[in-house]
């Protein structure tokens, strides 16, 4: 056979001569030479097609694959899941509580809306300092203003946050103050107009990246995310809210968690391989408790619905759902890039399927 | 032995997630970290196919290979390629590389070693080829390098559609709540 590497003895002595031998160039005059030792030596008749040049080795397909030692190919994700996964959290649970106080200031509820306005400046207040925490620097979050960068989730974002943290800030102030009803109604509708941006945009975020089990989920994610966020904020709102009046948030709770569910499922199944890490080792328990939680909190909230005690527990159960929703995602993502398999298996089956 | 070059892609994932502009794309058509500019986001990190760029631990900022930025500038070969004592590492007009690698594949394949292969050489790949190419004598994979590495951000126009739709989704699904009988 005419393949050294693959029959166990090493390249043949001509391949070891041209691989350590003298740098870079082999010269016309012993390309001529080796030319003509060929001719002399093939066996007259024997076509020249049959000699393999420039083939792969033939091969059976990857059952399994190969890698450097089992080294991963990227490098690892460098955010801490308290950071990152909490900031993706954070955001998305700020910005549907915006579109649901917007919805019960818009319905001339105030009343039913303001906890959310808190919610949401607290959340966004403290997804800022997971970013700053991240970054190590509070100064370092400015660097982030100096360009308009569509093709950078994180720069498109920084200034989405730019604007809407004052206008929630506001919403809040007016809220709890009284003062400047009609400037807090008009922050409380900009707040509610950016909210579903600031809960989704994380979505690409994440997803614009190499890393396997994120990228691959860049179509169902921001649908993932914007159904979490929705659940997380209806299930704030029955935390604060007296049953008799929490109608709206039972109705978003519910129907945010059932959409993440369905959606998030899908994706994982999807995914194919690269949906594998949401069910193993740490990644797999975060999902599976989300899910559990974010069930039970569904379930709880529409059965629990005339008892105040069962609907505050089921809408911490959503919000708690949605938290360990996007710590799952992120360790999901954090063990697929730590596995050279996720890496190389389907880039490989791309160059199947195009060859 | 393989170096962990940067590959300076011609569609670079790292310069296009970089959310301060301190990766840019250099008159020599490499791409360089500005350290002063870098906020240490990490963002790059996860984004490059071949796990090149890194945070450095001591000030969280993002480093990697600048092709020698500095030396190029002076007219000098990058330091790699001068060090390198059998010119294994060569540095040069990207063309006139092709071309010497492409014979030096043939020479190669020529002399039994049928394995040996480019990487990274074709302008149509999906980093739109890149600025380091190799050549190996085995699947990329085994030198711990990505077997056909696509820029993430060449799907970044699909992700920004559904993320609109998704808050469209949002923000209706939210109003929708208060619609109806009041309690």
């Amino acid at each position: 056979m005419s393949n050294p590497e693959l029959d166990g003895m090493g390249p043949s002595e001509r391949g070891r001569d041209a691989i350590t031998g003298a740098a870079g160039v082999v010269s016309e005059a012993q390309r001529t030479e080796r030319d003509q030792a060929r001719e002399a030596e093939r066996p007259s008749g024997r076509p020249e097609g049959r000699r393999r040049r420039g083939g792969e080795p033939t091969r059976v397909p990857d059952a399994d694959f190969r890698s450097y030692h089992g080294r991963p190919v990227l490098n690892g994700v460098v955010w801490e899941a308290r950071d990152i996964g909490g900031y993706l959290f954070l955001g998305g649970l700020a910005g549907a509580s915006s579109v649901l106080a917007a919805g019960a200031e818009a319905t001339g509820r105030a009343d039913l809306g303001r906890p959310l306005k808190y919610t949401a400046l607290v959340a966004i207040s403290g997804s800022l300092v997971a970013l700053v925490h991240d970054l190590g620097r509070p100064e370092r979050f400015l660097n982030m203003l100096r360009v308009f960068k569509p093709t950078s989730p994180m720069s498109m974002g920084s200034w989405l946050l730019a604007g809407y943290g004052p206008l929630v800030g506001t919403a809040a102030v007016t809220a709890a103050t009284g003062w400047f009803p009609r400037i807090g109604s008009a922050a409380t509708m900009g707040a509610g107009v950016l909210g579903p941006l600031v809960a989704t945009y994380t979505a690409p975020l994440i997803c614009d990246t190499a890393v396997p089990s994120w990228h691959e989920g860049h179509r169902e994610m921001p649908y993932v995310f914007a159904s979490s966020a929705v659940a997380a904020a209806g299930g704030m709102g029955l935390v604060t809210t007296p049953t008799e009046h929490a109608g709206p948030f039972r109705r978003a709770a519910v129907g945010g968690a059932l959409t993440e569910l369905a959606v998030s499922t899908c994706m994982e199944k999807r995914m194919g391989l690269v949906g594998e890490p949401y069910g193993r080792g740490l990644a797999g328990a975060l999902t599976r408790t989300a899910k559990a939680l974010t069930l039970a909190g569904a379930v709880g909230s529409v059965l629990g619905r005339r008892n105040r005690v069962v609907s505050a527990l089921s809408g911490a159960a959503l919000v708690g759902g949605s938290a360990l929703t996007r710590l799952g995602i992120f360790q999901a993502g954090v063990q697929s890039a730590e596995d050279p398999k996720y890496t190389v298996v389907p880039q490989r089956e791309r160059l199947r399927q195009r060859a | 032995m393989s170096s962990d070059v940067c590959k300076h892609c011609t569609s670079a994932a790292c310069l296009d997630v970089c959310p301060t502009g301190s990766l840019f794309r250099t008159e020599f058509d490499t791409v360089v970290v500005q350290e002063d500019i870098c906020n240490g986001c990490g963002y790059c990190v996860s984004a490059c196919p071949y796990g090149v760029i890194d945070r450095r631990e001591v000030d969280g900022r993002a480093w990697k290979c600048t092709l020698c930025y500095d030396r190029i500038g002076d007219g000098l070969e990058p330091a790699c390629a001068k060090a390198c004592p059998t010119d294994s590492i060569q540095f040069g007009d990207l063309d006139e590389l092709r071309e010497r690698a492409q014979r030096r594949v043939e020479d190669l394949q020529d002399a039994g070693v049928s394995s040996a292969r480019l990487y990274g050489e074709d302008p149509e790949d999906g980093v739109g080829g890149a600025g380091a190419f190799f050549l190996l004598l085995d699947e990329p994979e085994v030198y711990g390098l990505p077997p056909d590495p696509v820029v993430t951000t060449r799907d970044l126009p699909s992700m920004w559609r559904h993320a609109g739709s998704a808050a469209v989704v949002l923000l209706a699904g939210g109003l929708a709540a208060f619609a109806g009988r009041r309690s």
